[in-house]
């Protein structure tokens, strides 16, 4: 007979009014709209009941927005806070893999984060860091175009005359080189640059003693407070002289702080004024000859884009070979983390590695995450009696919700505690592996607000899953005990161990495949014998033109096998010039690397020579003589190369031999084109010891021979067996830093499954001891208890194959001489990762299987 | 002297309860106050008079009987208290006074 009014309104009605008033206003209204309904119709009777329900709406009748309660809310905090600690007190075992879980997914973290920051605030010291940039040079030529920072120096002068109007500031700067400083009292060898007079305001370079415009007087120089503590001590430097490889004298101008770190200039101990005339950059007027960097600073305002646009096409006029030359300006701010190009634009570089650790970085946190929610909605069952006592004495929803966040939150924190003592612990480690000098920032507020805003974040998203699954229990099935948590709830936890898995097993799948590189890199045949060959660098005049008493001497000493001088180091052919020959398509430049040696460069680092002849200093004609390497010879095409001829510099050369390939380069590149001749251009001399003496006493000896020579400059050398294991360092840095991840996630993510083992086998102790009882062997009980981790851990396997494979596939990708995928490698990790979840498990399992069932079954 | 106070709806209000003796819930007080004085009364201001004059303690409610037509929602009785009573008196006398003290020229306004 009766109607409802309206329900909607009835609800709002219901959801704003005081609980005291609710129930017979409610009451009121539902008869009144009844009355006329019967009256006057229900279109009447429906504006009537909107009206009331609309007029109700008045702060009498409206609820308190704060509930009133009379609840000290400072004990019930106090309360949260207390059962949470007895909570983690009473569950040692649980808490301490929480918190060790958490701790070092944190510290990870932590570590990475500060790694990151350090990355990104490369060069950012400066103070006009926004506005500088390098000017680059786009190359094209036959292989495609090739981009770098080498500028010819000649590009100055239409720059500063044409668009001098857009930049504020420009200067040129050498390479950073090593050269011997000396007083007379003392000598030693930094590296420094050139630069011109702009260069110290540039760069923001702060100056103790004297001024930035010292490098404006061609005869001054700055150096940095590390060179001239090294230098004078304690003594006043300015105005003093220093002989720089006994070929020249500047005064100091002045002292500069040195570079942070985490900036281009970090390393250049002294700046050397351009104008200077002992500086050969300077008197280049040749198009063609790169050999320097220029910087800029733009004017205010200016958009560097169209600034590289304008300027783009200085050199080309000037570039008569087929090579076309473009310029392109390079901001400052990307100089170090977009260092590689393609087709004359930024295609990434080191920002990928930024990514790949910040990747790996997050995965290992998520792994401790993921760790943490498992086990404590594993404990949910077992505390779903506590929730529901509670639900009934009286807590609602909300405290209940806050009470879980609350525990979470306090793990969190212990774990942020533990992993700030792990990061101090491990940072001289991880500054180590990573090449950098990073410390905790303990007086940043900035980083502490962020590392407790991240634990507070950890502590809320690890505790909320259990936070509102537990409190959502309903009392009444709880307290009955036909509550289970059944199949639905274990679901979201074997996802979350199989995504677990997943990113371990393919870290680690990554990270063997990254060793695998390297070692292929390094099987590599190199070409030349490294062990007992060590390198000087000739510096100053004293060693040239002296080649054969120094050799002499050398010989005498009796621990030298054979010496020689060279334009290059073996490990670093850096200088390319163009080749002709007959037969060759003239429209086409190639340019071969070209190494002078002496004749006995050959023999002193043991190079293959497969076809023809080495040098020899009998032959009179070897001075017009070439030797090619293999890959030299394919590329001109001769079918029988020794005899025919080759120019270069437009001087005619004849081919006498073929050299074996070396791997004088990066060992992850091909084999680049290489010509041998004897020419004057010699800076490095290459000794072989012998292989009896001992390197102590070889070193002594070596070291008298050149002091006569060379008095000035301090004896240094180097190993070029430590040079060539130094093309390996960037690539074992990845790795090493990989694989220190990839063990950390894999052990977070047996932590978890212990947890997990052990959680469930307390949970079916009586059901093994009913099955032990009624017969079944310790072997049936410890597969029963096992297959359940065995089976996900598969699967994960199966997934992370393909996923490994991806990417590992496009990252091999970036090395032109790589190794291959190879399938035993993902057999392997999966058999490693399958067992190392069988051990773990298996001490959870085997300890039930093997207990009393007596003991079991009377439990309760 | 502000012993009692009582605003002029709830006077009405208060007065309607009186009226309507032991049968004084929400929609009966209002269908008596459109019915006698022919004066549309919102819930809300209804509802918000009785609150009023329940925290004031010159009512007292009583629970009553939940009926069908009411969708099984319990009825709310009120009563007036002693102190209601007071009140009602002392608004009263004092209106009484006051007319009393009005000159009787001043009403003759014709």
């Amino acid at each position: 007979m009766n109607r409802w009014p309206p329900k909607l309104l009835l609800r709002f009605f219901r959801w704003f009014a005081h609980p005291r008033l609710k129930d017979h206003i409610e009451g009121d209204l539902i008869e009144d709209y009844n009355k006329r309904l019967k009256k006057s119709g229900k279109r009447n009777a429906d504006i009537n009941f909107t009206i009331d329900v609309l007029l109700l709406f008045r702060p009498g009748i409206i609820k308190p927005i704060h509930r009133p309660n009379n609840l000290k809310t400072y004990s019930m905090y106090s309360s949260y806070f207390k059962i949470a600690w007895r909570n983690f007190i009473k569950n040692k075992g649980y808490s301490f893999i929480n918190v060790i879980g958490l701790a070092i997914g944190m510290s990870v973290a932590i570590v990475i984060g500060l790694w990151i920051f350090d990355e990104l605030s490369f060069d950012s010291y400066y103070k006009n860091h926004k506005r500088l940039a390098q000017v680059m040079l786009n190359q094209t030529g036959a292989n495609g175009v090739s981009t770098g920072g080498t500028i010819a120096p000649p590009i100055e002068e239409p720059m500063r005359t044409k668009y001098g109007s857009d930049f504020k500031a420009f200067s040129f700067a050498s390479f950073n080189q090593e050269a011997i400083l000396s007083t007379g009292v003392k000598r030693l060898s930094h590296p420094g640059i050139w630069v011109q007079s702009d260069f110290p305001e540039m760069f923001s370079f702060n100056l103790i003693l004297g001024s930035q415009d010292a490098l404006r007087d061609p005869s001054t120089m700055l150096i940095s407070q590390s060179t001239a503590q090294a230098l004078f001590e304690d003594a006043d430097p300015i105005n003093k002289n220093i002989r720089i490889d006994n070929r020249f004298d500047l005064k100091v101008g002045g002292i500069y702080e040195d570079l942070p770190l985490n900036t281009t200039f970090a390393n250049a101990k002294f700046l050397l004024p351009w104008d200077n005339r002992a500086n050969v950059l300077n008197t280049i007027t040749d198009w063609d000859d790169h050999g320097c960097e220029l910087f800029v600073q733009l004017e205010d305002g200016v958009n560097l884009e169209q600034v590289s646009d304008k300027i783009k096409n200085i050199p080309t006029p000037y570039i008569i070979e087929s090579t076309h030359e473009q310029l392109m300006l390079h901001p400052m701010d990307k100089i170090h983390l977009y260092d590689e190009f393609r087709n004359g634009k930024i295609a990434g570089g080191k920002i990928y590695d930024v990514w790949l650790i910040g990747i790996i970085g997050g995965f290992v946190l998520l792994l401790a995450c993921i760790n943490f929610m498992n086990l404590s909605t594993a404990r949910s069952e077992k505390r779903g009696k506590e929730v529901g006592i509670r639900k009934t004495v009286g807590s609602n929803h909300n405290q209940l919700v806050g009470q879980f966040l609350v525990e979470s939150i306090v793990v969190a924190f212990t774990a942020l505690v533990l992993s700030i003592v792990l990061v101090q612990l491990s940072l001289p480690f991880f500054n180590l592996l990573a090449n950098k000098q990073m410390g905790i920032p303990w007086l940043n507020p900035l980083f502490w607000l962020l590392i407790v805003g991240f634990a507070l974040f950890c502590g809320i998203i690890s505790g909320s899953y259990p936070a509102f699954y537990l409190s959502s229990f309903n009392p009444v099935k709880v307290l009955k005990g036909t509550f289970k948590a059944g199949n639905f709830a274990m679901l979201p936890r074997k996802v979350l161990v199989v995504i677990q898995f997943t990113v371990s097993i393919t870290l680690i799948t990554g990270t063997l495949m990254i060793f695998k590189q390297i070692q292929f890199a390094k099987n590599r045949q190199v070409g030349y014998t490294r062990s007992g060959l060590i390198s000087v660098a000739i510096k100053t005049p004293d060693l040239q033109g002296h080649y054969d008493a120094i050799r002499n001497d050398l010989l005498q000493t009796g621990v030298v096998e054979n010496m020689a001088e060279s334009s290059h180091i073996v490990t670093g052919f850096d200088n390319n010039d163009a080749v002709e020959w007959q037969g060759k398509d003239p429209a086409v430049e190639i340019d071969f690397r070209d190494v002078n040696v002496t004749p006995e460069f050959g023999k002193t680092i043991g190079w293959i020579v497969k076809e023809g002849r080495d040098f020899s200093r009998e032959i009179a004609s070897d001075s017009s003589a070439v030797l090619l390497n293999e890959t030299a010879a394919k590329i001109t095409g001769f079918k029988n190369p020794v005899g025919e001829m080759i120019k270069y510099h437009n001087k005619e050369y004849r081919i006498i031999g073929l050299v074996k390939d070396m791997i004088t380069r990066s060992p992850y590149q091909r084999t680049e084109p290489a010509i041998f001749l004897m020419g004057k251009w010699l800076s490095v001399i290459t000794i072989r010891l012998t292989s009896e003496t001992s390197v102590r006493e070889a070193l002594d000896k070596l070291e008298s021979v050149f002091e006569k020579y060379d008095p000035n400059a301090p004896f240094e050398f180097k190993f070029i067996d430590e040079e060539y294991g130094r093309k390996f360092f960037d690539e074992e840095r990845i790795g090493n830093l990989a694989s220190v991840f990839a063990i950390l996630a894999i052990f977070i993510s047996c932590l978890g499954i212990f947890g997990l083992a052990s959680f469930v086998v307390e949970q079916r102790t009586k059901e093994i001891g009913v099955r032990k009882v009624l017969g079944a062997s310790v072997t049936n009980l410890w597969q029963l208890l096992s297959q359940d981790f065995l089976m996900l851990v598969t699967l994960s396997c199966i997934i992370a194959v393909p996923i490994g494979y991806y990417f590992l596939n496009e990252w091999l990708q970036r090395y032109q001489y790589r190794t291959e995928m190879s399938w035993w490698i993902f057999v392997l990790v999966s058999m490693g990762a399958l067992c190392l979840t069988l051990l773990t498990v298996s001490f959870h399992s085997l300890k039930a299987a093997m207990i009393n069932p007596v003991d079991s079954l009377r439990s309760e | 002297m502000k012993k009692y106070r009582l605003g002029e709806f709830e006077e009405i209000v208060i007065l309607t309860i009186g009226i309507l003796f032991k049968g004084a819930y929400g929609v009966s007080i209002r269908e008596e106050i459109q019915s006698r004085l022919a004066r549309n009364v919102s819930m809300g201001a209804l509802h918000t008079a009785l609150v009023r004059l329940e925290d004031k303690g010159y009512i007292q409610s009583i629970d009553g009987e939940a009926t069908e037509e009411r969708m099984g929602r319990p009825k709310k009785y009120f009563q007036i208290t002693a102190l209601g009573k007071r009140a009602m008196e002392y608004s009263k006398d004092s209106r009484n006074e006051l007319w009393r003290a009005i000159p009787k020229m001043a009403l003759n306004t014709k």
